[in-house]
């Protein structure tokens, strides 16, 4: 992203006007504000299908309003400060696109009032997530950081569709609305552990919990607006979302605390600790984000006591909101030291203070609400989770996991507000200098907003926090939030985590070593283990299209015929239909001439030595088989096979003639063409079994009765079959018509001579077939 | 393969054949026929027709991509299926039907006209892209 910066370039318009979508959405949000706040709910929906009681419905609780502002309010700041970072990258087009894109589809999410709708819009957001990390395609490690993200989220999320179908079925209903109007209604359902893990599971990788934090640090590899924006303040959040949102339904229960405490802990805890080693950064800012939705977790998960106010969702959801206006304003700040300096490496970077006032005061305010610094903001979030950690049942647990976490954050905050900024100028590939307004406004106002609402904490709890804290709590919480408690417990606590955390940035050189050596002993990490992962799923894939693709016509055949076979054989064995004693049918000397002559037939194409007169042998069986369907009065079918066997005989002589003669081909000999032998009598043995059995009952005639007597009053048509082809079925024939239009497209690309110059878009699937590890080599690039 | 005879019947046979698809096809919702075998009746007019000439005359006598005349098929299928959508908000592929002097003419028809020209586009597809290795 070095750009010429002496160099005054031109933002293109679109990139500018399109603010104009998030600002509009932001103050129409603003107006429900007051209604949401007394405790109303504004909802609407449409019908999508209503068979399955799945309905395009939205609801805007407090809960969801909350991300909703967050969603419209940094992304305004964001699409701005994308069009000043973008000017010259190549596609800005494409990527305004994607992001906006990416926030109509939060927006859903967070919205949605129904579970398969919140799920499609979760994989939209897992989807323009994939296409902005993945806008540097030409980077081998911007793709794979792409697919890996889209991969471990896609994976938890059909994990959680699973759980919501579950939930759902439990339930009788698909609307959040409703479960939440009657939040015991799973009471002692067996099917509870399984829903809630199917559910932690979409949550758990969508908010990059450990485990699956991997795929988070990664995804920086996307342009910083798309890090400041998805993979801080929005998208990565739709875990904790789910989670406060399905709270009432599935909380409550040991089950549920515990794995969220612990899951929760661990991820805020070990990403604070990996924080400090990093010195890009961005990655640093990463990890701070994992150790945040580690908190969010973990606070969720924390029981409530007593009759007492759910200081733990109020923690969490305080969290989730100071979280997100310091960290897309430090990320917004990175972005522009990197657009500036032309590096985001702190150990290169120094000095900036001078040169970027107004970035440095941001970074600065965003800082102090990351450390907990009094009066803003984020030190109420800090007193909160002491004071609801120490209220909570597992108390010493919690306060040494939120003091470890907290002050590893001081100290990451001291770094990041300081390294680049303090000191003297560094060592940069360029000169930095302060950009354009839209490079700073953001972080600014973000930086600010924590200032402000950290002095004035009573309207901002009030009308957005504690809605946001009802919802997701189940119950209307009464508390009072202040920024000075008196000199209690958690100010203590907040002191002392300054005071660690500084002594931690006094001695990071040592704690950096001590760090890295722990973290090279790890045995494996997520990241290793997905490549694993990746690697072992290509090679076999490579294994199995050697198997199954070995380019040999006559091994495909034998496979499909031998599966056919089996699978036949085999059902019909096990579902003892095996019409036994066979009886002589009776039919008549004709029906028996025919069969004669199709076995007839039939023996002369095995047996002849060249290749036309096979194929006129089989035609003669088909043209047989057609006078059998005939004869049991199936005129149509009867026709179609005529028409079927006499264009084949033309096609495969049209083949045969472009062919080298049978000579110089190898047939198989001896045990091979006993095998062959085998294989076919037993698909023909099966076929025949399965056409016995099937025909061993009487008939269904309900559905020939109902196309019978329908066919002339709905259809118009006196030909049945015919009706049924182009009326009651039609569906089907639609269907089979596609793939029949498309078959012949593909076959084209195979025989034509030329199919590049004729069909310049439709030839590339050759490729694939030609080269079977193309796809293994990809995933392990 | 290409003799005089087989040559100078070719013209009629041609001429006929089609006719007898088309006739196939319309008669096809009361009597024995439809669009799948009208066209590949007249799928087979086109190949016997390829015998006597070549790749290029029958692409003429088609005047028509037979790729494009099997997408205009799919594409009539789908329409068929949407006028009933269209005309009062019944579900896809609802037949409607019209009184012409007597006669029901419906969308099933037009469904059919749509099946019988994906089925001449397809074997042509193949066909002619066979002949032109």
């Amino acid at each position: 992203m070095a750009a010429d910066h002496t160099a005054d370039y031109e933002v293109p318009f679109y990139a500018r006007a399109v603010v104009a979508l998030p600002v509009a959405l932001f103050a129409w949000l603003c107006t429900l504000v007051p209604a949401i706040s007394r405790g109303e709910v504004v909802s609407w929906s449409v019908a999508w299908l209503p068979q399955r009681g799945v309905e395009f419905g939205f609801f805007v609780d407090g809960l969801s309003l909350l991300f909703a502002l967050l969603i419209t309010g940094i992304g305004s700041f964001i699409l701005l400060y994308a069009g000043e970072y973008m000017h010259s990258a190549p596609h800005v087009g494409r990527f305004t696109v994607f992001l906006v894109g990416f926030m109509l589809s939060m927006l859903g999410l967070v919205l949605s009032d129904n579970l398969i709708a919140l799920f499609v819009f979760w994989e939209l957001t897992a989807i323009t997530s994939f296409l902005l990390i993945g806008y540097s395609h030409e980077d081998a490690a911007a793709r794979r950081s792409a697919l890996q993200g889209l991969l471990v989220t896609g994976a938890g999320a059909l994990a959680m569709l699973a759980g919501f179908v579950l939930l759902g079925s439990a339930y009788g209903t698909y609307s959040l609305s409703e479960m939440l109007a009657n939040p015991g209604g799973l009471g002692a359902d067996p099917r509870y552990l399984p829903i809630l893990l199917l559910v932690l599971a979409g949550a758990f990788t969508k908010s990059a919990q450990f485990p699956f934090h991997f795929w988070l640090p990664n995804a920086m590899a996307a342009p910083t607006p798309v890090s400041a924006y998805l993979h801080s303040a929005t998208m990565v959040k739709a875990g904790v979302l789910l989670l406060a949102r399905t709270r009432p339904i599935l909380g409550g229960t040991e089950v549920w605390a515990e794995t969220l405490s612990i899951v929760g802990a661990v991820t805020a805890v070990y990403a604070a600790a990996v924080a400090l080693t990093k010195s890009d950064l961005k990655q640093v800012l990463a990890y701070t984000t994992v150790m945040a939705l580690g908190v969010c977790v973990l606070f969720l998960g924390l029981p409530v006591v007593g009759d007492g106010p759910p200081l733990g969702v109020i923690a969490a959801v305080t969290f989730v909101f100071v979280h997100a206006l310091y960290k897309a304003a430090l990320f917004m700040v990175a972005g522009t030291i990197d657009h500036a300096a032309g590096t985001r490496n702190i150990r290169l970077l120094g000095g900036l203070r001078k040169k970027m006032p107004y970035s440095s005061l941001a970074a600065a305010l965003a800082a102090l609400s990351m450390a907990g610094v009094p009066p803003f903001l984020g030190f109420v979030g800090k007193e909160l989770l002491y004071s609801s950690a120490l209220e909570s049942s597992a108390w010493g647990f919690a306060v040494t996991a939120v003091f470890a976490a907290n002050a590893l954050i001081v100290t990451a905050a001291v770094l990041v507000a300081t390294a680049p900024f303090a000191g003297d100028p560094g060592a940069t590939p360029c000169e930095p200098h302060e950009g354009h307004w839209p490079f700073w406004i953001g972080s600014l106002a973000l930086g600010g907003t924590a200032l402000l609402a950290g002095l004035f904490p009573g309207p901002l709890y009030e009308h957005l926090l504690l809605p946001a804290v009802a919802a997701a709590a189940g119950q209307q919480p009464h508390y009072e939030v202040a920024l000075w408690h008196g000199f209690n417990l958690p100010l203590a606590l907040s002191a002392c985590t300054l005071v660690g955390g500084c002594v931690v940035y006094r001695y990071r050189a040592t704690a950096l070593v001590a760090l890295s050596g722990l973290m090279a002993r790890l045995p494996l990490t997520g990241d290793r283990a997905y490549d694993a992962l990746m690697a072992g799923i290509a090679r076999g894939s490579v294994g199995l299209t050697r198997v199954m693709q070995c380019g040999v016509q006559r091994r495909y055949l034998l496979i499909v015929f031998s599966t056919m076979g089996v699978a036949l054989g085999v059902t019909v064995w096990l579902k003892g239909l095996v019409p036994l004693p066979l009886q002589l049918p009776r039919a008549s000397f004709v029906d028996w001439t025919l069969a004669a002559v199709i076995v007839a037939s039939a023996f002369v194409t095995i047996t002849a030595k060249s290749r036309l007169l096979a194929i006129c042998a089989l035609g003669v069986v088909g043209a047989a088989t057609a006078l059998v369907f005939l004869r049991f009065s199936a005129p149509d079918v009867a026709m179609a096979q005529f028409m079927v066997e006499t264009l084949i005989v033309v096609i495969v002589a049209m083949v045969l003639l472009k062919l080298p003669s049978f000579r110089g081909e190898v047939r198989p000999t001896g045990l091979g063409r006993l095998r062959d032998g085998l294989i076919s009598t037993a698909v023909g043995g099966a076929v025949a079994l399965v056409l016995l059995a099937v025909t061993a009952d009487p008939p269904q005639a309900q559905l020939s009765e109902y196309f019978n007597a329908n066919s002339v009053p709905y259809g118009h048509g006196r030909n049945v079959v015919n009706v049924i082809l182009v009326d009651f079925r039609a569906l089907d024939t639609l269907g089979e018509i596609t793939v029949l239009a498309i078959a012949s497209v593909a076959a084209y690309t195979l025989v034509a001579r030329h199919p590049r110059r004729r069909l310049r878009s439709g030839s590339r699937g050759a490729g694939i077939v030609r080269k079977p590890s193309a796809g293994g080599k990809g995933a392990q690039a | 393969m290409n003799t005089l005879i087989l040559r100078e019947a070719t013209r009629l046979l041609v001429t006929l054949i089609l006719m007898f698809s088309v006739f196939m096809l319309l008669r096809g919702h009361d009597q024995p026929g439809g669009g799948f075998i009208g066209g590949l009746i007249a799928s087979i007019a086109f190949c016997l027709f390829m015998f006597v000439s070549d790749a290029a005359d029958v692409r003429r006598l088609l005047r028509a991509e037979p790729a494009a005349v099997g997408g205009v098929g799919l594409g009539l299928a789908i329409a068929a299926g949407f006028i009933g959508l269209v005309a009062d908000r019944s579900p896809f592929l609802t037949s409607k039907w019209l009184d012409v002097g007597g006669i029901a003419l419906g969308t099933p028809l037009l469904f059919d006209v749509g099946v019988y020209l994906v089925v001449i586009g397809a074997v042509l597809t193949f066909v002619l892209g066979i002949k032109e290795q």
